[in-house]
Parts: structure tokens; C-alpha cells; sequence
């Protein structure tokens, strides 16, 4: 095995909080690697078009460009492609191993900056596992980078920002939208509206978003959610009813859309793998996307030399993952005052931030009306009624429910489940959320082949001991 | 989900679907490439057999996850390429 290559600071994710953050801290004369699981720089927010795609040519893929510009003239060192399987703490720092298209490399580095974003949250119901339902972040992938149009005639429901993105993007790609289902009343967007016109050019965007949706004469459905999905290795029909304020199904007529797929997403839950590998200290805070790790002024956790920037530090944007990583770019590159001015920037664009943090929380009514023969779990096929068996049978924290039941032990690693899994736990026993707790971070980081991360090696290397002696 | 592309495809190369020759846009994700080729249904879940597709399209959810040449691959994070032996039936 070869030594790790050394680095001042090493960060997680190429995202607006990632990149930027590599890019300021190595202009100013760090030595700085920047690693991500996608082929380039840009996140999920400013993906970069690919297989053939030329882009949309909009104000994302300019952004978009501009980072991925900056990064590349930059001097740090790019390991895009590279899946991070193993973080650990070392006398002097953090080792980080990753396997990429040329096989396994490791890094060193007495900072580590994790910028590594967040998973969408899908609140299950009957018919979300059928192929045909995808996520409202992966419609985005499809549209943005992709340049697909993943159906004829689509539903796209859920809740927040994304929701009109989406609609509005298929719109204008020439796909049917049988309608448009947001689980929010129109009353909770409007509440919010002093805080989105402080952000005028966002607040503008959204309007031209939702003006799309609304001239192409598609049913916009308030205050509504996904009753079932109903087909069988394909989506038929999208069954939807009326929800009461907090999210759980209230009386009143279903309605059915006929479609070829459903577009879903519950908002964003935190992408908090790493810290929580490295146990660092985080709390429950539902705003913000779940468990957060605990930063301080500086973005640096429990743990010296661990920071954390972006939405894996708590949902709140692309506008403050990019003002987070300009911040601690400086900061960690010693520059005082232009961190301090950074850092500034970020209080004026906190309320719209917080208004869409509002919007794609986590709803506890919704969750607590999963019904029973419901799958949860994906990976592993679990259900909420054998959920609540195992809260029966006397599982009182997280890390018990799975080894009671698998429940966040399939190749998803608890990414897609967690969220919902604790929320049920917690309801069943009556308690919080931090009385049930998280899942125990492990490696590996993402399932990847045994064979690949022990790389190339001869026979001839590997020590063997000197025998005892008889 | 009868997905179609917006742009004119990357030139095709030569792949197999279980054992059958296709062609595919080289460079382009392999999940969304099957996704515009119909393979809409990827696999079943491995305890109770129900069928799954892509979903997540970022890496995360690993609902994608297929044989290609012998190896579990998330098939959203796999660029096509040349000569790709893809298995829809085995990988669970």
C-alpha cells in the first residue's frame, strides 16, 4: 500500500459549498484536494451536462461553469469520480481513502472540510418502490445534466421549492404534467412571502416558474398529497387526497391522474455520514434537515480540524453553501477579515433560506399516517407495522430497531430510511428524537467492491510473520 | 415512464442486455441510458421480490445497483462504455 498524498486540507464534495471553499483556500496558497463521487464539479444544484447534453444554456449552468472554471485554474488537485469509502482520524489529522476510475488513492491532511450536501426525503406510501416514481432531485438530474425527459405524462408532488422547478422544466421539455401536488396550502407559501421577496432575483425565478406551470393550464393541487401509486412493474395511475395542515390525510375526494410516473420529494434531509462516522457531535434539529453536526463560528465541530459547510451542515441553500465555503476558504487560508466578510453576507440571505428550509421540513403527521403494510425500508423490505413490532418488542433506540428488523442495514446504508425510521420510533415510544438517536456511522462510506479498494498488489509483498518457535 | 432525450445522443456503442446486443450513447449515465431504452424495471428487491428501478439518479439510493461485467455497479454512477455486458435478471 502507498503512503497517503499530503494535503493541507482535504474536502468532501464539489459541490457550491465544496468547490468553493477548495478554490478560495487553494488561491490563497493552500495545498488543497477536493474529492466527489460525480464526474464534475457543480453538486446537485450546478450538475454539469453530460453523455452528449449540451445544458439548458440557464443561470445554473453559468454558475455552474464559472465554479467549475475557477476550481480547474485553481492549483487544487480535482479527485472527481472518486468515491470516499473511509475516513479516520490520525495523529496529525484526517486519512481519507477513496476509490477512483484509476483504482484506490489516499489522501492526508490536518484539516478536513465536509461539504458533502444532502439526500432527498421521501415520505413513504403504497406504490413508492414501483419502477416508474422517482425522486423530485433525481427529475432534476434528468433535466438539468441529463438532458431526458423521464416521461409522457407525469405527476410531480411532494413539497417545496423543487416542486415548481421540476413542473416548470417539464413544461418546457414538452412533457404532459397531469398535475401538480403540493402538500403545503397556499397559505404557508404565502406567509412566507415577505422573506422570498427579500431575494428578489430567486423570488423572481419562482415566479416565472410558476407562471410556466399555470399557462400550460396544469392542475395545481394545494394542501394535497400521493394516496398510492397504483400499476404494477409500472406506474398506471397517481391516486392524491386532501392533507390537513401538518401534513396526514384528511377527509375529502380522491382524485386519480392517469400517468406513465410519478415525480416525488419530501424535502431535503442532511448528508451527515462522515461526521457522524468520525463522532463528532451533532443534535436534531428538523428545520434544518435532521441531525446536524454542532459547528462552531468557524464551522468547526467537535472535533479540531474537522469543519463543516453546505447543506450537510444543515439544509439552507445553494446561496449559503456558497457564502459557507468562501468563508471557511478564507478562514482556513489564515485570512481574518475577508472570512469576517463573508460570514456577514451570509446573515442577509438567512431568511429566505429559512423560508424554504420551513417549507421542506419534515412533517411528523405525515410520516406518523404511513399505514401499516407500507414498505419503509426500501433496501430491505421493511414495513412500518414490523417497525412498530420490534418498538413492541422492546427496541427503544435506533441501532436496536436495526438489528431487530435489518431496517437500515441494506447497500442504502440507512440514507433513504433514516429520517422516517427514527420519526416512527419516536412516535410509537412516545419520546424524541434524541432519545431515540441516529444510526452509528460505519464503514464502509458507500458499498464498493473488495477487490478495488485492495487495488494491485504482488504475493511478494504481503509480510508474513516470523513463525513461532516450536 | 417512457423517457426521451432532448438533445441528439452521443454516438451509440455496442453493449449487451442479458446476453442480447444493444447499442448504447457512449459516455451517458447507464441508468438514464436504459431508462430511454425502456428498461424501466432494473431489478427486484432481494427479499420480497418486488421490482425496482432507478430512483435517486445521484448515487445515494442504491436502487440502481446491476451487474456490469460481473460487478455490482449503481448504474447512475457508471458512464457507458464500449463493450459493456450489462445483466438486468442477476444483481440484487
Amino acid at each position: 500500500m502507498t503512503a497517503p498524498l499530503p494535503f493541507d486540507i482535504i474536502v468532501l464534495g464539489a459541490g457550491p459549498a465544496g468547490a468553493t471553499c477548495a478554490a478560495t483556500a487553494a488561491e490563497a496558497g493552500r495545498r488543497v484536494a477536493v474529492v466527489d463521487e460525480q464526474p464534475q464539479a457543480g453538486g446537485q444544484v450546478w450538475r454539469a451536462p453530460m453523455g452528449g447534453f449540451p445544458g439548458k444554456g440557464d443561470a445554473d449552468q453559468a454558475s455552474g461553469d464559472a465554479l467549475r472554471q475557477r476550481l480547474v485554474t485553481s492549483s487544487a488537485t480535482r479527485l472527481l469520480g472518486h468515491r470516499v469509502w473511509s475516513v479516520v482520524r490520525t495523529e496529525t489529522g484526517y486519512r481519507v481513502d477513496t476509490l477512483g476510475p484509476d483504482g484506490p488513492t489516499a489522501l492526508e491532511a490536518p484539516s478536513l472540510v465536509v461539504a458533502t450536501g444532502a439526500h432527498e426525503r421521501v415520505v413513504p406510501f403504497p406504490g413508492w418502490t414501483m419502477p416508474g416514481v422517482i425522486g423530485l432531485a433525481a427529475a432534476t438530474v434528468l433535466l438539468k445534466s441529463h438532458g431526458v425527459v423521464p416521461g409522457r405524462r407525469l405527476v410531480v408532488a411532494g413539497c417545496g421549492p423543487l416542486l415548481a422547478v421540476v413542473a416548470a422544466g417539464l413544461v418546457k421539455a414538452g412533457a404532459e404534467v397531469a398535475a401538480v401536488v403540493d402538500i403545503a396550502p397556499r397559505s404557508a407559501w404565502l406567509a412566507r412571502l415577505p422573506a422570498i421577496l427579500g431575494q428578489p432575483r430567486l423570488a423572481a425565478r419562482g415566479l416565472s416558474w410558476a407562471l410556466a406551470v399555470a399557462k400550460a393550464g396544469v392542475p395545481m393541487l394545494s394542501g394535497h398529497g400521493v394516496r398510492r401509486v397504483e400499476g404494477g412493474a409500472a406506474v398506471a395511475r397517481v391516486v392524491v387526497g386532501p392533507v390537513d395542515a401538518e401534513g396526514a390525510p384528511a377527509d375529502g375526494p380522491e382524485r386519480v391522474f392517469e400517468a406513465d410516473g410519478l415525480i416525488v420529494g419530501h424535502g431535503l434531509t442532511t448528508a451527515s455520514e462522515v461526521t457522524r462516522l468520525l463522532r463528532a457531535e451533532h443534535r436534531f434539529d428538523r428545520l434544518r434537515g435532521g441531525w446536524i453536526p454542532v459547528i462552531d463560528g468557524a464551522f468547526q465541530t467537535s472535533l479540531a480540524g474537522l469543519y463543516a459547510i453546505g447543506d450537510g451542515a444543515g439544509i439552507r441553500g445553494q446561496a449559503m453553501a456558497s457564502l459557507s465555503g468562501e468563508a471557511l476558504g478564507w478562514h482556513l487560508a489564515g485570512r481574518r477579515a475577508e472570512a469576517e466578510a463573508a460570514r456577514g453576507r451570509m446573515a442577509a440571505a438567512t431568511p429566505f433560506s429559512d423560508a424554504m428550509a420551513g417549507l421542506m421540513a419534515e412533517r411528523p403527521a405525515q410520516v406518523r399516517a404511513i399505514a401499516p403494510d407500507t414498505v419503509v425500508c426500501r433496501c430491505e423490505d421493511v414495513t412500518r407495522a414490523e417497525i412498530d413490532a420490534a418498538v413492541a418488542a422492546g427496541a427503544t433506540q435506533i441501532d436496536q430497531l436495526k438489528h431487530f428488523t435489518r431496517c437500515g442495514m441494506g447497500p442504502c446504508q440507512g440514507r433513504s430510511c433514516a429520517d422516517t425510521v427514527q420519526e416512527l420510533m419516536a412516535a410509537r415510544l412516545g419520546t424524541t428524537r434524541e432519545a431515540v438517536g441516529q444510526w452509528t456511522g460505519r464503514p464502509p462510506l458507500r458499498p464498493v467492491p473488495l477487490g478495488e479498494v485492495i487495488g494491485a498488489f504482488s504475493y511478494d509483498d504481503i509480510p508474513i510473520p516470523t513463525p513461532a518457535p516450536l | 415512464m417512457s423517457a426521451r432525450r432532448l438533445h441528439a445522443a452521443s454516438p451509440r456503442v455496442a453493449v449487451t442486455i442479458d446476453g442480447a446486443p444493444a447499442m448504447l450513447p457512449v459516455g451517458e449515465s447507464l441508468a438514464t441510458a436504459l431508462l430511454c431504452e425502456g428498461h424501466v424495471l432494473l431489478r427486484h428487491s432481494p427479499r420480497d421480490g418486488t421490482p425496482r428501478g432507478a430512483f435517486c439518479f445521484m448515487g445515494a439510493c442504491q436502487e440502481c445497483a446491476i451487474l456490469v461485467d460481473g460487478i455490482v455497479r449503481q448504474a447512475c454512477l457508471t458512464p457507458v462504455a464500449a463493450g459493456m455486458a450489462i445483466a438486468l435478471k442477476g444483481a440484487s
